[in-house]
């Protein structure tokens, strides 16, 4: 039932499909749209508060200050104490994308951990990871973060960082563990093995170089996880209220009722400031997707691919089956899977 | 064993995890909890110590694991403890309070936003190409506003400036609340921009997903053939491509449940909801942890009870699942 087909030419031409700067122009458009998007917001972060005409937190005491509508002298603005909305911003762009990058670090680190380690072990391990990542799916992210945090005594940069990478690595481990399943028995694989590698230098040097762009869209992902996180923890106000980020700026205008005293300047550029960093992401996201599965480009045009002509709607190609064997304890686990679906039927039965 | 019982282990297990969790937070945190609160109300008489001790479960007599078979039975018994703030109040009653708000208006603007999605998904994956796709970027810059920030500017817009709806609260001031239909219609008035809210920023995410998984079905070979046979249009896209579709639909809308409570619950705080959205705020406000801790294990078993649904639905839908049902 489960023996494993023999696997039919250059499934890797298929796999690999290169995401370098050099590749610009091949990129798709949405790609590119977000990129750009990025990139500015990334200038800012970091030109941003060299250039950042006032203190963030100074207060100006002048009585005509207080909640002054943009012009000249404060581009986008002054708060209810007289704080300049524009230095707020510029700093706070900068620790927002700061705190989501470190996130999306650690936590894509963990998630590739996780997932290849689940994937190369197989067996009983790879069943009780794959429990752990799918509870840790299931179970709703922002309240805990919130229960975590409200018990930590400094609730700053570094303990926000920590607590949101510590949950934001499931997702991840779920995409990278399918991924090595599907890699993991081709023949690159068994002829590094054959020849006498170690295990850790045929995970470093053969599985993970083969799953960068789906470790880069895990990664973006995660970013995206993290900004919305951070920035709702902050508005509710689980994070240290003294730095100056795009959740905190948000938390002073709601607490102090910008709002209702029509100070639309106050609220405004830091929401926007989220919506395009975050739209800037899916945006990549999407462009990385496509490049990925050309069926949902719009091109109608035909390519060549393992020596079939293909166009974008046809089905993809199969190359290799990535059915695996189970042993009793292993697939007693699995049982209770949402994929174990799949098993018992008819297209289970073929393999 | 058939699927669903299965499913309702694994859920179990994850419930178990989630309370494992919930008790051993307390504990391992740096720093002592009790104290901090202490720290925080300077008006409390150290006899109060003792008091707050017993409320968290730290000073319990006893090991670690009679501790913890003793939340157990009072999690069980849905015994959260007393409340800090709010003094003699329980945690349970104030959660009764809330849920009925919350779980009318984000479970109703849930179902609404993901049917509306899987439809205009399916509309958009049938005619690839064609105007709805054209749309897509603005449906993308809508998915990645936060909810709450999209609540601020709705509000904003439709109720500051324009004054179509209220500013926020559940009801209308002076309503006592009850079965008579002042206070409900009231209280549909008001929900309806949280909704709005939840639906407009949610709808895009189902129907990207929708149209992708849509496009791949189209490709397959059972529908080019339902199409050689002459059959309608409508019959291909619902009966041949849809309904399977639907499936990786509704198993990511099983895994997308948590992120759209959570964003629905900060929103809840923009319109002064008086959901558990508006509870956990509170709860924040005044480091009222017994609460906080509470609220967590409420809205994880709510997901967790959804999640049921959703594979009820899966096994009601895919064949597949039904030929196992049977078969075991």
């Amino acid at each position: 039932m489960t023996a494993v087909l023999p696997i039919s030419a250059e499934p890797a031409a298929l796999a690999r499909q290169d995401v370098t700067p050099g590749r610009w122009r091949r990129m798709p458009t949405k790609a590119k749209a977000g990129a750009i998007l990025l990139g500015l917001f990334v200038l800012a972060a970091i030109i941003g508060p060299l250039v950042t005409p006032y203190d963030p937190s100074f207060q100006n005491p002048a009585p005509d200050l207080s909640l002054h509508a943009p012009y000249g002298a404060h581009l986008l603005g002054t708060t209810q104490s007289g704080q300049d909305v524009l230095s707020q911003l510029l700093v706070g762009i900068r620790l927002t994308l700061e705190l989501a990058l470190l996130v999306g670090v650690v936590a894509t680190a963990l998630s590739v951990i996780v997932g290849v380690t689940s994937a190369f072990l197989g067996g009983v391990w790879d069943e009780v990871l794959s429990l752990i990542t799918n509870v840790f799916l299931v179970i709703p992210a922002l309240p805990l973060l919130i229960v975590l945090l409200g018990y930590l005594q400094t609730k700053g940069q570094t303990a926000t960082i920590l607590v949101l990478s510590v949950l934001g690595w499931p997702w991840g481990a779920r995409v990278v563990r399918a991924q090595t399943l599907a890699i993991r028995n081709r023949d690159f694989i068994s002829a590094a093995r054959e020849s006498g590698e170690k295990t850790w230098r045929i995970i470093a040097y053969e599985i993970v170089p083969n799953e960068v762009s789906l470790i880069a869209a895990s990664f973006v992902n995660t970013v995206l996880y993290a900004i919305g996180a951070s920035v709702a923890l902050a508005f509710i106000g689980v994070t240290n209220l003294n730095d100056w980020s795009l959740g905190t700026m948000l938390y002073w205008a709601e607490s102090q009722q910008a709002l209702q005293l029509g100070a639309w300047w106050w609220f405004v550029p830091p929401g926007l400031a989220v919506a395009f960093i975050g739209a800037g992401l899916v945006l990549l996201n999407t462009g990385i997707d496509e490049l990925g599965n050309p069926r949902l480009r719009d091109a109608a045009s035909a390519s060549r691919i393992a020596g079939r002509w293909l166009r974008p709607a046809d089905p993809t190609p199969v190359l290799a089956d990535i059915s695996q064997r189970r042993g009793r304890l292993a697939g007693f686990l699995h049982s209770f899977s949402r994929g174990s679906l799949l098993d018992d039927t008819e297209g289970g039965q073929a393999r | 064993m058939s699927f669903i019982l299965r499913r309702l282990v694994f859920y179990l297990v994850a419930a178990w995890v989630a309370l494992t969790v919930n008790f051993f937070i307390p504990r391992a945190m740096p720093g002592n909890a009790v104290q901090s609160i202490m720290s925080k109300f300077p008006n409390l008489q150290p006899a109060a110590y003792r008091a707050l001790e017993a409320m968290l479960g730290v000073g319990h007599p006893g090991s670690i694991w009679h501790q913890y078979g003793s939340y157990l039975v009072d999690v069980f018994h849905f015994n959260f403890g007393t409340d800090v703030s709010q003094y003699p109040a329980s945690v349970s009653t104030l959660l009764g309070e809330t849920i009925p708000w919350t779980l009318t208006l984000v479970g109703s603007a849930t179902v609404i936003a993901f049917l509306l999605g899987t439809v205009l998904g399916i509309v958009a994956g049938w005619r690839h190409g064609g105007s709805l796709d054209r749309v897509l970027p603005g449906l993308m810059f809508l998915q990645a506003i936060p909810y709450f920030f999209f609540a601020l500017i709705l509000l904003e817009l439709l109720a500051s400036k324009f004054h179509v709806f209220p500013l926020g609260q559940g009801y209308a001031q002076g309503l006592i609340p009850g079965w008579h239909w002042d206070f409900i219609s009231s209280a549909i008035y008001h929900s309806l921009l949280p909704a709005l809210t939840i639906v407009l920023t949610s709808v895009a995410g189902w129907m990207l997903q929708m149209r992708n998984v849509m496009i791949t079905t189209i490709g397959e070979d059972y529908v080019i053939a339902a199409q050689a046979k002459g059959l309608p249009n409508r019959r291909v896209v619902f009966t041949y491509a849809a309904r399977n579709a639907l499936l990786p639909q509704l198993q990511g809308f099983g895994l997308a449940l948590g992120f759209v409570v959570s964003g629905a619950l900060v929103m809840e705080i923009v319109f002064s909801y008086p959901g558990i959205g508006l509870l956990l705020l509170n709860a924040v406000t005044s480091n009222d942890y017994p609460l906080m801790q509470a609220i967590f294990l409420v809205i994880t078993f709510a997901v967790l009870l959804a999640n049921l649904v959703v594979d009820m639905i899966i096994v009601f839908a895919d064949p597949r699942a039904r030929a196992g049902e049977a078969a075991s």
